[in-house]
């Protein structure tokens, strides 16, 4: 790879291809479709946190002028996979409402209020039972279990039956490492979960026909996800029904699996007619993904140089209501900023009377890091160490061996550290009751699956289709790899979502994978389209292909030996297609892996109210190596957008429940994500040390933003009150109480 | 249950509808009359996804029903352009970066607009605080922030 | 023979050791010797997993090469965001 490479498009600020569409409203989110003839789907929901289902009577609500299907688990058949089961279970509960919010009926009907009439008819019996909403005491052995017999065998036998997935990373020898420390500190952290808090609610639009032929409409982060679950519970082939993701209005993993389209379906299935079905906002909080609580212990040896002899970090993951499997990118982020002798991360899956956990943005990781990072910045004071020089010193570098085994190679996470130390962020000065915080964190970054069609135009321009929903600008991202690879202006480029039915798979839009699979893709199927053009290019000055070669946009004879002919455009090559051979086209199908690894360090400064204890963040930096950025405007948006969900998360978000298992703040009023007014400018600095496994040197950069700002937050405001805390969100009843309790 | 009959201006075009009672006019605008550019975001009034202006002040349609519009000026964000014609707002939001997924957009450009109208040379802070109804969960608002601030400018005459 | 990182929690597999070796040179040959050898993995294997080698994490690919000097270490199959 040529790390020096010139680009002309990559690095520049293009518009994006859909913009006028969304800034004008025209843009087809989920809910933005009608088909004729349309019905209003509604879903009724269990009020109880764990109640057995004694009876369903849907009589009152059938006869119900303008009700034309309502559906029950009873209408739902049977599946072969367990993982599709429980997706199946989640989206319509099974004789047990597992928590509040779970679905138990649907109706559909000609106007949304006849829906919301016939809700009303439905009659529920329900039997209630114990609940269980936190880890620690879903962990207890005389605590409700939710399923029985549903353990992964890595957990060790005789564990109580929620937890549902255990795992244990690390190398060398911890206790020998510990006993070696100058210092060691303990601590035991507490994080809420949080809502992935997308301004779209989940909606869809389903049509199934007679003839077992199907079309769904909806907001998702992968349409073939969505056609593979959906096609197993509805029992159809997947050629059968064909997925088109709409515009999508945020995700950030919650939608990456699916809650209501198999309801849709179903009820268009029974009804004969085009089914919509969109949440609440209610309903979104309280039956859609948020992410784990956790509870977890952290202990951390220091010398007095700031070298790291050990860290052992034991962490309790709450994931709602069926198995899962997501501590273990926990227990493998924990350390993954430091280069450690002796490390070992355990991590404990566990099921609670809550909504079934999905992913949200770097899921796992951003609590494990915040309680690690939180010690590593109390060790730092502890010896009066600077907190940016201690991280320096033991941080990941290349060639070190990571705390999850592998062995990094090129990436950027000292660069980011120093950029930091140098930037004047670091080193202005702070007010009465300000603090300052700093944090490191990490994530993996994915490839998966990708598929890429294009097609060159008889004039020049090119259509490319791919089959990742773009989420944060990555048509933009991925149009400007095409017009690099080809060497044609961005804007003769045009790059659509395809729907399932007219491209090849492709896995879902996560792990910060989209740029660098895609973009792996895109660059494979402009090379298929250039060698194809090499060929016509030849055929028409009659020499042979291996005498032309693809320069900058045009294909040109190798040398004077192949004959003195001017270089052919691919406009030129284009137009003359149809004498050629046909329509000229490259196309991709892959599944690219050496995804590199991110890193990136924050910097915020907050002002702590020692009367309110109300949290100001004043000022903001962050720093991340993204590789090398496409769009430098939309990395520094995801950049800015992480560590906001991240300030939302330290500071405010959480699902509180009340004693008798029901969730108190299902809205966006009592469930604060952060708003204009709360905020600084978020700062960014890129830093590029290319990724070695991608030709332009790109890393993922989404997710590694959200990582960092707990604990950087969480450092300032313990700076800023004197006082430390060991609980997120701090609220500012917590810091009041931490305040109080030092007078 | 019989319906409403409503007469009023919407984007400058007489227009008249039939709604229930409790219907709001957020679903006027989009399931009867084809204006899906106000979005539901949450229905209580927390997102302001749904913004619109009646009669020059900015509420969000979730909370307004469709028969209090009678004889009102209702703008969307569909009458914001002027033919193909960004407004310059559209157009910093675009060139800014400044939308990412995008479901906030329309309901960001209709008050950014309202707060304009009213006060063409808003504080950062103002501006903030404006906006502090409109949720955006992907972009952290800066590039919100930097564009409107950046459009009102222009908007001003002021080189950029 | 190559040698293969076992995690923690599956070294109960492995007769506690934390890395094996086993023949093989492609991941889809080293995961079925490893599944062969320490029947205990078939089940995570068979469920899915990554393997990094030589510090690049391949998901789910069987044909990726591996020599006998490489450093391969298993890992689960991961989900993003």
């Amino acid at each position: 790879m040529n790390v020096k490479r010139k680009f002309k498009v990559l690095g520049t600020r293009p518009v994006r291809p859909d913009g006028v569409e969304k800034v004008t409203g025209k843009a087809l989110f989920g809910a933005d479709t009608y088909a004729t003839g349309m019905l209003h789907a509604r879903i009724l929901r269990s009020p109880h946190a764990h109640a057995r289902i004694v009876s369903i009577d849907t009589s009152a609500a059938e006869a119900l002028a303008g009700v034309k299907a309502v559906i029950t688990s009873a209408d739902f058949g049977e599946v072969d996979s367990e993982m599709t089961r429980d997706t199946m279970h989640n989206c319509m509960a099974n004789g047990v409402a597992l928590y509040d919010g779970h679905a138990v009926a649907a109706v559909a009907a000609i106007s949304k209020s006849v829906a919301a009439a016939a809700l009303k008819l439905i009659k529920v019996e329900y039997e209630t039972l114990p609940h269980v909403t936190d880890v620690d005491a879903a962990m207890q052995p005389d605590a409700p279990v939710l399923h029985a017999n549903r353990q992964h065998r890595s957990v060790v036998a005789g564990t109580p039956g929620n937890v549902v997935y255990y795992c244990d990373f690390g190398h060398g020898d911890v206790d020998a490492g510990f006993a070696a420390a100058d210092k060691v500190i303990e601590r035991t952290f507490k994080t809420a979960a949080t809502h992935q808090g997308y301004i779209e609610p989940h909606a869809c639009l389903a049509n199934v026909g007679s003839d077992g032929k199907a079309d769904l409409w909806c907001s998702t982060q992968g349409h073939y996800n969505v056609r593979l679950i959906c096609a197993e519970i509805m029992g159809m082939d997947e050629s059968q029904l064909r997925v088109t993701a709409s515009e999508i209005g945020g995700g950030f993993g919650g939608k990456t699996t699916v809650f209501i389209e198999p309801v849709a379906l179903a009820l268009s299935r029974k009804a004969g007619k085009p089914v919509k079905l969109v949440m609440s906002r209610d309903e979104v909080f309280r039956a859609s993904g948020p992410t784990m609580s956790a509870s977890m212990d952290i202990k951390i040896g220091m010398n007095a140089d700031g070298k790291i002899t050990a860290g052992h970090a034991k962490l309790r993951y709450q994931g709602g209501a069926f198995p899962y499997q997501m501590v273990m990118m926990g227990a493998m982020s924990a350390f993954a900023t430091y280069d450690l002798e002796h490390v070992r991360a355990e991590g404990w899956d566990v099921m609670t009377n809550r909504p079934k956990m999905i992913s949200y943005r770097a899921p796992g990781a951003p609590m494990a890091v915040y309680a690690v990072e939180s010690v590593i910045g109390e060790l730092a004071a502890e010896f009066d160490l600077d907190p940016i020089d201690v991280r320096i010193l033991n941080a990941s570098r290349e060639g070190t061996k990571s705390s999850y085994g592998p062995t990094f190679k090129a990436i950027g996470l000292v660069e980011s550290l120093e950029a930091a130390k140098a930037h004047p962020h670091y080193s202005a000065p702070l007010g009465a009751n300000q603090g300052r915080g700093v944090s490191c964190g990490f994530w993996f970054n994915f490839g998966g699956q990708v598929s890429v069609s294009m097609a060159i135009n008889a004039d020049g321009t090119v259509n490319l289709i791919e089959g990742n929903p773009d989420i944060g600008g990555s048509r933009a991202s991925i149009s400007m790899m095409a017009a690099e690879e080809l060497g044609i202006p961005y804007e003769k480029i045009k790059t659509i979502i395809g729907d399932t039915a007219s491209v090849g798979f492709s896995d879902v839009t996560d792990g910060s994978r989209v740029t660098f699979a895609v973009g792996i893709a895109t660059i494979n199927a402009a090379k298929a389209a250039k060698a194809e053009m090499c060929k016509r290019a030849a055929k028409t000055w009659g020499i042979d292909v291996d005498a032309v070669e693809w320069i900058d946009g045009a294909v040109h004879p190798t040398g004077h030996n192949a004959g003195e002919f001017p270089p052919l455009s691919l406009a030129e090559i284009a137009a003359n297609s149809g004498r050629t051979g046909g329509p000229i086209a490259g196309h991709h199908e892959g599944a690219p892996d050496k995804a590199g690894v991110s890193f990136g360090v924050h910097l915020v400064d907050t002002e702590v109210d020692p009367e309110t204890g109300f949290t100001t963040v004043k000022r903001y930096t962050v720093f991340q190596d993204v590789g090398k950025a496409i769009h430098p405007s939309y990395v520094e948006g995801q950049m800015q957008g992480g560590a906001v969900q991240g300030i939302g998360w330290a500071l405010n978000e959480e699902y509180i429940y009340g004693e008798d298992g029901r969730l108190q703040n299902a809205g966006f009023l009592d469930y604060r994500i952060p708003v204009a007014s709360d905020l600084p400018m978020i700062d960014t600095v890129i830093i590029e040390v290319p990724n070695p496994g991608h030709p332009f040197g790109v890393r993922g950069c989404g997710e590694t933003a959200i990582v960092p700002p707990l604990a950087a937050v969480g450092a300032a405001v313990c700076a800023a009150a004197g006082v430390r805390l060991f609980e997120l969100p701090m609220s500012p009843p917590k810091i009041m109480a931490a305040i109080d309790a030092k007078k | 249950m019989s319906k409403i009959h409503v007469s009023t201006e919407i984007n400058g075009d007489q227009v008249e509808f039939l709604c229930e009672t409790d219907e709001t006019l957020l679903d006027v605008l989009r399931d009867q009359l084809g204006l899906t550019g106000a979005k539901e975001g949450c229905g209580t009034g927390d997102c302001g996804a749904c913004s619109v202006t009646v009669d020059g002040r900015l509420v969000c349609s979730c909370l307004v029903l469709g028969a209090e519009v009678e004889g009102s000026a209702v703008t969307t964000i569909e009458g914001m352009a002027d033919g193909d014609a960004l407004h310059p707002l559209q157009r910093h939001l675009l060139e800014g970066a400044a939308l990412q997924c995008g479901i906030c957009t329309p309901g960001v450009l209709v008050a950014a607009k309202a707060l304009l109208d009213k006060n063409p040379d808003p504080s950062e802070e103002e501006l903030r605080y404006w906006l502090a109804g409109n949720l955006c969960r992907c972009t952290g608002y800066d590039k919100i922030i930097r564009s409107v601030m950046t459009a009102a400018a222009e908007m001003r005459g002021e080189k950029s | 023979m190559v040698e293969v990182v076992i995690w923690g929690s599956l070294r109960r597999y492995t007769d506690d050791q934390s890395s094996v070796s086993v023949t093989g040179n492609t991941t889809k040959a080293v995961l079925d010797s490893l599944a062969k050898t320490y029947p205990g993995l078939a089940p995570i294997i068979e469920q899915g997993v990554s393997v990094a080698i030589d510090g690049e994490v391949f998901k789910d690919a069987w044909f990726t090469p591996i020599s006998d000097n490489s450093e391969v270490v298993l890992m689960p199959l991961m989900v993003g965001g």
